[in-house]
């Protein structure tokens, strides 16, 4: 049995799921991620900053692209937690 | 003394700016939202130029090593202390010990957190506001880390404020999606297009993900600038000039592809033509303002810019006798 949550964006700013463009994504799909584990960067004011987990669980799916623009308190992942 | 637990995304020291040092080069910094800011110093019984915490979205977490009576304005927020909630817009009593600590911004974008006192860090070119470009000013001239100590002044005497003094519904700033922007003309205003002139003041401007202390970028329809021959001395681009000052809150388009308006770290001089100048009141209510939020820009007269900021003026007036009256 498992529920799903979401991680919501900590401010507006550029959505990047890279450290930098060559490198592998910080979390996969499918992969399980504790709380406090950065799942993405988030390009805010010419700075980069963490976006750590939440939740704990299984990332379900990422509701924005790489590079997106995304705004405060947008969805940015679904994470299937379980019960 | 306060120690900075976490430091929030961008937190600075600011105070009502640094003035007389535009000539050469160094823009007044300061609170974003100057009116919040004189709220916040008003409710705690501080002088207007006592310097208060800025925060970006994000605030910080501080425990106080001494008592202190703090207010809390700018954008609406949840704050806790010792993790039970706080009111904004109110002077709230802190004990030795305590943690203060910020969440996220549910609307708006900056909060400032006033102490009784003021937070002492030593006077830059008149002013202890932070100007991070050039390091200069506030904490050590950057934003707060973790870890940083917080010294307050006592030497100035702070009025008496009722601790739970409160700032009335009316007299609060209420952040909103889509604000109107008052505008005064710029020097170079005439080089835009009828047309684009036009576009200015009738279309939605969306506040973009750039947009910082320096400046805000602003996304919308392309502006196009009048056919000339560049004079010398200014760049190719039609949206170039001779280089010039910028005044703060200036509105410039460099290749008409996109609104840049300076806020209080701002450029003070470039080669872009300047189209017009956000009136002061409204550069309080831009500070708060963030993507994708709106904006409509309305043209005003100079005389009318300056009632308006006078009316300010009043309003902090009026909320200091409100305040001392419930002392």
């Amino acid at each position: 049995m498992s529920d799903s949550q979401e991680i919501l964006a900590p401010f507006p700013g550029i959505f990047y799921r890279r450290t930098d463009p060559g490198s592998d994504p910080l979390v996969e799909l499918g992969q399980e991620i504790a709380v406090g584990d950065v799942i993405a960067l988030v390009e805010v004011m010419k700075m980069f900053h963490e976006v750590q987990s939440t939740i704990a669980g299984t990332v379900l799916e990422f509701c924005v692209e790489d590079g997106d623009a995304i705004a405060m308190g947008q969805a940015l992942a679904k994470i299937a937690t379980k019960l | 003394m306060i120690t900075v637990v976490q430091p929030g995304l961008y937190t600075t020291v600011q105070d009502r700016g640094r003035f007389g040092f535009y000539g050469v080069g160094f823009p007044p910094s300061g609170s974003m939202d100057q009116y919040s800011s004189a709220v916040a110093n008003i409710l705690v019984g501080n002088n207007p130029d006592a310097a208060v915490l800025e925060t970006t979205f994000l605030g910080p977490t501080l425990e106080f090593e001494q008592d202190a009576n703090v207010a809390l304005t700018g954008a609406s927020v949840d704050i806790t202390l010792d993790g039970i909630s706080i009111p904004l817009w109110t002077s709230v009593s802190v004990k030795k010990g305590q943690v203060l600590a910020f969440g996220g911004a549910i609307a708006g974008v900056r909060n400032y957190l006033a102490i009784t006192g003021g937070i002492n860090v030593k006077p830059m070119m008149g002013s202890r506001s932070t100007y991070v470009a050039s390091h200069l000013g506030g904490y050590e001239g950057r934003v707060l880390k973790p870890g940083d100590r917080l010294e307050i002044l006592q030497d100035s005497e702070p009025k008496e404020v009722r601790v739970g003094c409160e700032i009335p519904e009316d007299l609060r700033v209420t952040p909103r999606a889509h604000q109107e922007i008052r505008i005064v003309s710029g020097l170079c205003h005439y080089l835009l297009d009828p047309q684009s002139q036009e576009l200015l003041i009738s279309k939605p401007f969306t506040i973009s993900t750039e947009a910082n202390r320096t400046g805000y970028r602003l996304k919308g329809d392309q502006l196009s600038f009048v056919e000339r021959r560049q004079p010398f001395g200014a760049g190719s681009d039609p949206s170039n000039v001779v280089n010039l000052g910028y005044p703060v809150g200036s509105l410039q388009a460099p290749s008409g592809l996109e609104l840049i308006c300076l806020m209080r770290d701002a450029v003070t001089g470039g080669g872009y033509a300047t189209l017009a100048t956000v009136i002061s009141v409204d550069l309080d209510i831009l500070s708060q303002m963030k993507f994708p939020e709106t904006v409509s820009f309305e043209s005003v007269s100079l005389e009318t810019a300056l009632q308006l900021r006078s009316e300010r003026a009043q309003r902090l007036r009026n909320i200091a006798e409100l305040v001392n009256s419930i002392a």
